[in-house]
């Protein structure tokens, strides 16, 4: 899997990161192409998260770099991560549940140069999602789940993003709604933003993503385009053969 | 105080008064919504600001309030630093070291009062202080109304900064939930800073009207500090209105306290009230 180097959007080389004494990730590779949608797959505790928000800057790793667009990020905080245009959208319902949802949005252009395009960035926020638009003036935490999950993408695209990390969108929500959010980030990656998205729901991300690394423990299992890893045997049976433990 | 025979005159007295006590709080309310840091500094910080108004009236002639226009810059530059340099920092050890060095700093600064200006009782007068305006038949001084306009509109101010501005909403955002903020491109430690910084500035505008209002000594700091506990217990914390109509509760049942027990134990039915807010509903009459 050789690719042109200027392809390669983020490149995280050989990291190792901790919590504590605790190591969450072993030498963990993984590269983001341009313009891809790629998929992280893994159980609870894989390292999913910890990944994602090393990426970001929350964590630093011990050992490894990590690339993005040639600039060396592994010891940059959060801010300054944001400000390069790589956004995390966090698990769960990490809005802030206090605020209206135009709030929430505004407040995803706090970073540099995304605030002077905030009003046509939140023009395109609600061309995505225009649920949005109807309930600007409402408190977040009276959406719905599906909702929240929205307003949490449409904030993240508020800043402007040219690398969008979506970390568990589907957890807790029903199909149909899934169904809808994953049309919306198809269109969203068309407008040109690269996504990189973890997911627990392997047969639903192996029909959505382009591209999937699988963690198992810390450590990257497998690699692959969708249509080899839904080929492959060790998925098949990992995966497909328990889905009904699956949440 | 003779506050005349009815019972009016205590509780307008008391809703002043309660301005005073909100505007007091609204530093410690602030820094405790966003931190979960009880500034145990705060009431020396608003004393602080006494005596610097006091400081530029007598050496320079400068009207206390106009002073702020120097006290202002100078306690919002203090504040920033001091939670940049010291209370972030601790903060990344363990979360009660903050509280410790906030005892320190109000140490310092009561003992800094004294050797500078002496235990005495000051007071900033001024010739509009002491004045008196009428409400009806009842008159009452101008330092109150001044106390009351002012708490309004500070509360007001904060209000609106918090909700429309870029900083604001970041400060919102960081007390509402401190890693997605970060998410978020919020500078948190920077944000943090300017927030104590404007708690400070609060309290330094605070300050000016308490020396308005009530005579002050190096230690007076701790006596409103209490005060604004009790505004923040009653209010709830975190909100700027509910810190205001906690500041103005406070304010009417200490007046009401006086008239029916005789000022010397004023306090007391304020004291009562608190613990009872305090039993049954901790998170104050407007917290969430």
């Amino acid at each position: 899997m050789h690719k042109i180097d200027n392809e390669v959007m983020l490149k995280i080389e050989h990291i190792d990161v901790f919590h504590g004494t605790f190591q969450a990730l072993w030498d963990v590779s993984i590269e983001v192409r341009k313009g891809e949608m790629l998929a992280l797959i893994g159980a609870n505790t894989s390292g999913k998260t910890t990944l994602l928000d090393t990426i970001s800057g929350l964590l630093h790793p011990a050992r490894g770099r990590i690339e993005f667009q040639g600039v060396d990020i592994s010891r940059m905080d959060p801010y300054e991560i944001v400000s390069l245009g790589i956004t995390q959208v966090p698990e769960g319902r990490c809005i802030f549940p206090e605020m209206t949802v135009i709030d929430n949005l505004v407040i995803g252009s706090y970073c540099g140069a995304a605030r002077k395009r905030k009003d046509e960035n939140l023009k395109k926020v609600f061309e995505h999602f225009p649920k949005l638009k109807e309930r600007q003036k409402q408190v977040a935490k009276t959406l719905s789940g599906g909702e929240q999950q929205m307003l949490a993408i449409g904030r993240g695209l508020m800043s402007d993003p040219k690398l969008m990390l979506i970390d568990e969108m589907s957890l807790g929500l029903a199909p149909i709604v899934i169904d809808e959010i994953f049309k919306a980030l198809k269109s969203i990656k068309e407008k040109g933003i690269t996504i990189l998205f973890v997911e627990q729901n392997v047969k639903r991300t192996l029909q959505e993503a382009e591209r999937a690394y699988i963690l198992e423990n810390g450590r990257v299992a497998l690699s692959g385009t969708t249509e080899e890893l839904r080929e492959e045997d060790k998925v098949k049976k990992a995966y497909f053969g328990v889905e009904v433990c699956e949440t | 105080m003779i506050y005349g025979g009815d019972i009016i005159t205590p509780i307008l007295m008391g809703i002043m008064l309660g301005g005073l006590y909100a505007l007091i709080a609204l530093g410690l309310s602030l820094v405790f919504g966003v931190m979960r840091l009880i500034n145990l500094a705060h009431g020396d910080f608003v004393v602080m600001g006494s005596y610097i108004g006091y400081a530029l009236m007598r050496n320079f002639g400068i009207d206390p309030i106009l002073g702020l226009i120097i006290s202002i810059p100078v306690m919002f530059v203090l504040g920033f630093f001091i939670q940049k340099y010291l209370m972030g920092r601790a903060f990344a050890i363990a979360s009660e070291i903050p509280l410790i060095i906030a005892f320190g700093i109000s140490l310092i600064i009561q003992n800094a009062h004294q050797i500078i200006w002496t235990p005495l009782s000051r007071a900033l007068n001024t010739p509009y202080s002491h004045m008196s305006f009428h409400i009806g038949e009842r008159q009452f001084p101008v330092s109150y109304l001044l106390d009351f306009v002012a708490g309004i509109l500070i509360m007001l101010f904060l209000r609106w900064f918090l909700k429309r501005t870029y900083l604001g909403m970041a400060i919102t955002a960081a007390s509402q939930d401190k890693r997605v903020a970060q998410l978020m491109g919020i500078n948190t430690g920077r944000v943090y800073g300017y927030a104590f910084a404007i708690a400070m500035v609060s309290a330094a505008i605070a300050g000016v009207f308490l020396g308005m209002t009530f005579p002050f000594t190096p230690t007076s700091g701790i006596s409103f500090l209490t005060i604004a506990f009790g505004t923040v217990v009653i209010g709830g914390l975190g909100s700027m209105l509910g810190t205001f109509i906690g500041g103005i509760i406070l304010g009417v049942v200490q007046t009401i306290g006086g008239y029916l027990f005789g000022p010397a134990s004023q306090m007391l039915l304020v004291y009562i009230i608190v613990l009872v807010i305090l039993a049954i509903r901790p998170q104050g009459l407007f917290g969430k």
